[in-house]
């Protein structure tokens, strides 16, 4: 499945891919797609990893980009 | 601007004007060295204490490598060697870049979401009798929103009551209004022109066709093309790469000259342009902005990377019925046996498929006019229909069908799509049937042939005389007949196989019955998409009015994106080379470095957004 997140505070492209890189290392993610222009990230990922990877997000999202929060 | 923009703003513009009273006084008079430091200090913490902060930070987190780093370092440095206005200068300009960076795209997103503004806010609906005022959110199917003159109608559905011309631009690009009234189908996000419309809603807000439209043009960006993936890959290496040539630069001519201040801001200036920035944004925001110019066009692009693909297309497979053509069939010929006329031979046509869906049995009762019903049909489904009347049973349907019903039929050359018809047992006589191509197909496909496209390809399950028929109306010298909905996608395949190098096969079809045909080309086109969920689910490309023309007009805005692309990876890394080059022999000094940088960016961000003013 995919889950779309909105993203907030997102200031550079380089963050945009540094954000894409760590999510896309979560463990369960299978893909991650982040837009810096349009504030917002794809993942796809098990349906039966939603919930641990939901939980995982916001500490990896606040270790690559200290600034940025996805909005759950 | 928003608050952290116009914060921005502000510092810098303070620290701008510290800085040249700064420059002025030590020019006019002898300061001492320690003040002066001060001085210059003051306006380098005011406009860069953010980019220290998050240095800092960075290194307790234990990531390293970024853009923040770079200029800490490059301006430090500066500063250590004692280059005090450079130093502040690179950080007020950098910062100056960032600004118009972020204002930049700001622009740009918002200037995509008026052009994507379809659903209004609000929405009026009839709750036991009163008018409510309430989100479209909230309203729910089967309720009953008022739509006045000149108000965006809130949901889908059906009007109930009133007669009104609807615009339906902002869906379909198409400008001439539309007629609607009792019982005609209303999507959200078309105005109504003229009177109050009383609307059944029959869909709830975040499944009309409009949101789905607004969800679409906002993910594309996630879908990322190859240009913009390879940049960041690029990206990646390019930074460590002029990083570890700035230190190797800062290092082993020192020492062996022992001019270690010289060489050092070399270093720095390599530090100063080795951020890639500018192309890392200008990039996905040249096909963020094709993207958005397109959809005000009518054309909804699924991502950047159907942009991309678009933008080196060498051919175009089309379907035929329903894409080339209108398919709607007209009697095309009438060909009765002797002692039959041809006004007869339409009569027992008419009759026999009086009581059919089927389009080419409508055509026929269309072309007869005035007939009686038959006293009962029985259907043949596939080859034809058995109708009994007062006078006799007529047989209509494929020559197999006739045959197979003991008719014996003469040897003739009858061609084409079209109903054999008997009488009372006895052969009667052909109504051929074509179907009509659309009146715009020689222009739109001129236009593609004038914007580089050389291969035109028609696909149809018709036989093959009726499709030669109509390939050579059009001057499509290549077509397919016969071929069954496996057979389109099997070939699709085996053309996108034997294309070369970076070419891309589109296939154009009605978005409905050729769904794995869509998914196997490289641009899946879906025409008339408004009111099909199918043909915007299975295309990359819709067409969201029934206009072909947009096709060419598509191909058009994504080879002027490949070409502002194109620029800016080469004005920008041709820039930072150019700087790259002079700097390690001393041709340049920070100044210049960081303006070249900066420079690059802004104006790459500019070329970026001519995207969205693409028009034809």
């Amino acid at each position: 499945m995919k889950k779309t997140f909105k993203l907030e505070d997102l200031d550079c492209p380089n963050c945009a891919a540094k954000l894409e890189k760590a999510i896309s290392e979560i463990e369960g993610v299978r893909k991650a797609s982040v837009s810096f222009i349009a504030q917002k990230m794809i993942i796809e990922l098990d349906e039966g990893d939603l919930a641990a990877v939901i939980k995982a997000i916001p500490a990896v999202a606040k270790k690559a980009v200290p600034d940025c929060t996805v909005i759950l | 601007m928003n608050k952290k923009q116009k914060k921005l703003l502000f510092r810098i513009s303070i620290s701008l004007g510290l800085f040249i009273v700064t420059v002025i006084l030590e020019k006019l008079f002898n300061i001492n060295s320690i003040l002066l430091l001060v001085m210059y200090l003051v306006p380098y913490i005011i406009s860069g204490y953010d980019v220290l902060l998050g240095f800092f930070k960075n290194i307790t987190h234990g990531r390293v490598f970024d853009e923040k780093l770079l200029m800490t370092v490059a301006t430090l440095g500066a500063l250590i060697i004692g280059e005090y206005p450079e130093c502040v200068f690179v950080m007020v300009f950098y910062q100056t870049g960032e600004l118009f960076q972020s204002v930049a795209v700001g622009k740009s997103r918002r200037s995509i979401s008026s052009l994507m503004e379809l659903c209004p806010d609000e929405a009026v609906v009839l709750r036991d009798g009163t008018e409510e005022t309430v989100f479209p959110d909230e309203v729910e199917t089967g309720e009953t929103v008022i739509v006045r003159p000149g108000e965006k109608i809130p949901l889908d559905g059906i009007v109930l009551e009133g007669e009104a011309a609807v615009d339906m631009s902002a869906l379909t690009g198409e400008s001439a209004p539309f007629d609607t009234f009792p019982g005609c189908e209303v999507k959200a996000g078309s105005i109504n022109l003229t009177s109050t419309l009383k609307i059944e809603v029959q869909k709830e807000a975040h499944e009309s066709t409009a949101a789905k439209i607004l969800e679409l043009v906002e993910n594309s960006s996630l879908n990322k093309a190859k240009t913009e993936k390879f940049l960041t890959r690029f990206s990646r290496y390019y930074t460590p790469a002029v990083v570890i040539s700035a230190l190797i630069l800062a290092v082993v001519p020192s020492l062996i000259t022992g001019d270690w201040r010289e060489w050092v801001y070399r270093a720095l200036i390599f530090l100063v342009v080795s951020c890639p920035c500018a192309l890392v944004i200008s990039v996905p925001l040249s096909y963020f902005g094709g993207i958005g110019g397109a959809s005000s066009n009518g054309i909804l692009i699924k991502g950047a990377n159907y942009l991309e693909a678009l933008g080196n297309v060498s051919t175009f497979v089309f379907d035929k019925t329903g894409t080339l053509t209108t398919g709607e069939f007209t009697v095309s010929g009438i060909f009765p046996e002797e002692g039959t006329s041809s006004e007869e031979l339409l009569h027992f046509g008419a009759t026999a498929e009086y009581y059919s869906n089927h389009p080419i049995a409508k055509s026929i009762v269309k072309a007869a006019g005035d007939i009686c019903a038959p006293e009962s049909v029985k259907e043949h489904s596939g080859f034809g229909v058995e109708a009994k009347t007062e006078k006799g049973t007529i047989f209509a349907g494929s020559k197999r069908f006739l045959e197979k019903s003991g008719i014996s039929l003469p040897e003739n050359e009858n061609s084409g799509t079209g109903v054999y018809i008997a009488f009372e047992g006895t052969y009667k006589g052909f109504i051929k049937l074509s179907d009509t191509p659309k009146k715009n197909i020689n222009v739109a496909l001129d236009k593609l042939r004038k914007s580089g496209v050389s291969g035109f390809i028609m696909l149809t399950g018709d036989n093959e005389s009726a499709a030669g028929e109509t390939a050579e109306k059009l001057g499509i010298a290549d077509f397919y007949a016969g071929l069954l909905p496996d057979d389109k996608a099997n070939f699709l395949e085996k053309l996108c196989k034997e294309k070369k190098g970076k070419e891309t096969v589109a296939f154009v079809g009605d978005g409905i019955n050729d769904a794995p045909v869509l998914a196997l080309s490289d641009v899946g086109f879906a025409m008339g998409g408004v009111g099909s969920d199918a043909a915007i689910e299975a295309a990359d490309i819709v067409i969201m009015d029934d206009n072909i023309e947009k096709c060419a007009l598509g191909v058009k805005i994504a080879k002027k994106t490949k070409r502002i692309v194109l620029q800016n990876v080469v004005f920008a890394l041709g820039v930072k080379f150019a700087v790259l080059f002079f700097a390690s022999f001393g041709l340049t000094n920070m100044w210049i470095g960081v303006l070249a940088d900066v420079g690059v960016a802004v104006l790459a961000i500019l070329n970026a957004m001519r995207t969205l003013k693409i028009k034809e």
